[in-house]
């Protein structure tokens, strides 16, 4: 995979007020204040149903916040996302990468083109013409890692994206995330994984119950947590 | 049995001698039932697609008429189209009852709810699984109601022919509206309800047996298009 280096631009920070999220009666989210800024990797763990996801969708705005907000230093910055299940179009590998150029409003003329370098770059070029569904796991995540590389976004949300994946397939979707990285992307991404956190992230936010308890930096995080729950998460051991 | 009375020897009797009165009378029903298939779609794949995807006050009112819909008698909209286009009617300028027009209309409304409500469906489901990725790249509900139709073509060829399977086998709205004209109005189903009527029953099971085939072979060809197609989409 090829990495160009390019200055990263200055990326307006996003700053969650108090936001908080509620469904059916239930606090899922508690008021919560978090800063994202510069062109860090920022990994959000903890266990299961503490909030990553949430707070994630809500950062990326495909949730609306049942109270606080929202706010941009300047304005809102280009965002892609990939999910932990993609979500690709009944159609080919390509066309679903032209069809993200033809949403973009590229020209016609330019878009098989720029799809057929993405696939390129993403190691998928065999595939153009393979129907998205019937790819592999790890080739559909690297198909969405495509997409999102054409909206060359500044900010690029991941919601566990190897979480399905063998370790080759890890490897490549970790290759990605840093190659948008050099490119000057802000990463925030979701894991399970104490060693890809490690291998990753900048800077390690946890989460449990609905609650973000750290956000610092990753060697601090797992020399020195700053909660119980957080040393007993990286210890391996449960926690509820 | 003599080998005149056998339904089964008359429809093949009927195909073979390429008669040119059952080839017209074919062709009419094929033309009236495609049209008024074509048009429902251009206005119910929309429309379900929209209902799939907007949030209003009194959706689901319009969701419970429209699946209702789906049942309509085929003589009670005959009869609706009779009194808008008989001459004292609305539309009685038009001068299109007794044509094949006004049966196209008749069967436009007895397809588009069947269109429109199994659209609805099987857009929502497919909206469920592709809102997140849709919204996260920019679409707004509009942009998406092409990407969410053309992707959910497989299910919709199905509703696509279970709506003309409904205009081709009803007799009532074509009837009322088109009148059973010899040579003008007269299709399958018509020919089948006059020729028993007057009692010619192996002309009327030849006819239907016809009607059977013609659109059990739509049916597969449509079946063969889709599997293939499916199979090399995933």
């Amino acid at each position: 995979m090829k990495i160009e280096t390019i200055m990263p631009a200055d990326i307006a920070r996003q700053h969650l007020h108090q936001v908080r999220f509620e469904h059916r009666g239930h606090h899922l989210l508690l008021p919560t204040n978090v800063s994202f800024s510069g062109c860090r990797r920022t990994l959000i763990m903890g266990p299961n149903g503490a909030g990553k996801s949430l707070l994630m969708r809500l950062a990326h705005g495909l949730l609306r916040p049942s109270g606080g907000h929202i706010r941009w230093e300047g304005a809102p910055p280009v965002q892609a996302m990939v999910f932990q299940r993609p979500v690709l179009l009944r159609r080919s590998a390509l066309d679903n990468l032209t069809y993200v150029l033809a949403v973009q409003r590229v020209p016609r003329a330019q878009r098989k083109a720029q799809a057929l370098n993405a696939l390129e770059r993403f190691g998928l070029a065999a595939l153009a013409k393979r129907p998205a569904r019937v790819l592999s796991g790890g080739e559909q995540q690297r198909l969405a890692l495509a997409r999102a590389w054409l909206l060359n976004p500044s900010v690029l949300f991941l919601d566990e994206p190897t979480s399905a994946l063998d370790p080759a397939a890890i490897k490549a979707v970790e290759d990605a995330v840093n190659a948008f990285h050099q490119q000057g992307t802000r990463i925030i991404m979701t894991t399970h994984d104490l060693h890809q956190a490690r291998r990753l992230a900048d800077e390690v936010l946890f989460m449990h119950g609905g609650q973000v308890l750290e956000q610092s930096p990753t060697e601090h995080f797992f020399e020195a947590p700053g909660s119980p729950q957080a040393s007993a998460f990286i210890r391996g051991e449960l926690v509820w | 049995m003599p080998v005149s009375d056998n339904p089964f020897y008359t429809a093949l009797a009927l195909i073979l001698g390429m008669d040119q009165r059952l080839f017209d009378i074919v062709t009419l029903s094929l033309q009236i039932s495609l049209i008024a298939v074509l048009v429902a779609c251009l206005l119910a794949l929309p429309l379900g697609a929209a209902l799939a995807l907007w949030r209003f006050p009194g959706r689901n009112i319009v969701i419970v008429m429209l699946n209702a819909l789906m049942g309509l008698p085929p003589v009670v909209a005959g009869l609706c189209v009779y009194l808008l286009l008989s001459r004292a009617g609305p539309l009685g300028q038009w001068g299109l009852l007794f044509s094949p027009s006004a049966m196209v209309i008749a069967q436009v409304i007895l397809v588009l709810p069947i269109i429109a409500a199994l659209t609805r469906q099987q857009v929502e489901s497919l909206h469920n699984e592709y809102d997140e990725q849709l919204r996260s790249l920019g679409l707004s509900p509009l942009r998406m109601i092409p990407t969410l139709l053309w992707d959910a073509r497989f299910g919709l060829l199905t509703v696509i022919l279970a709506g003309f399977g409904r205009a081709s086998a009803e007799v009532g709205a074509v009837m009322i509206v088109g009148g059973n004209i010899d040579g003008v109005t007269r299709v399958m189903t018509t020919s089948i309800v006059l020729e028993t009527s007057k009692g010619n029953l192996p002309l009327a099971l030849g006819l239907g047996i016809v009607l059977l085939s013609l659109v059990t072979l739509i049916n597969a060809l449509a079946h063969v298009v889709s599997e293939t197609a499916k199979r090399r989409l995933g």
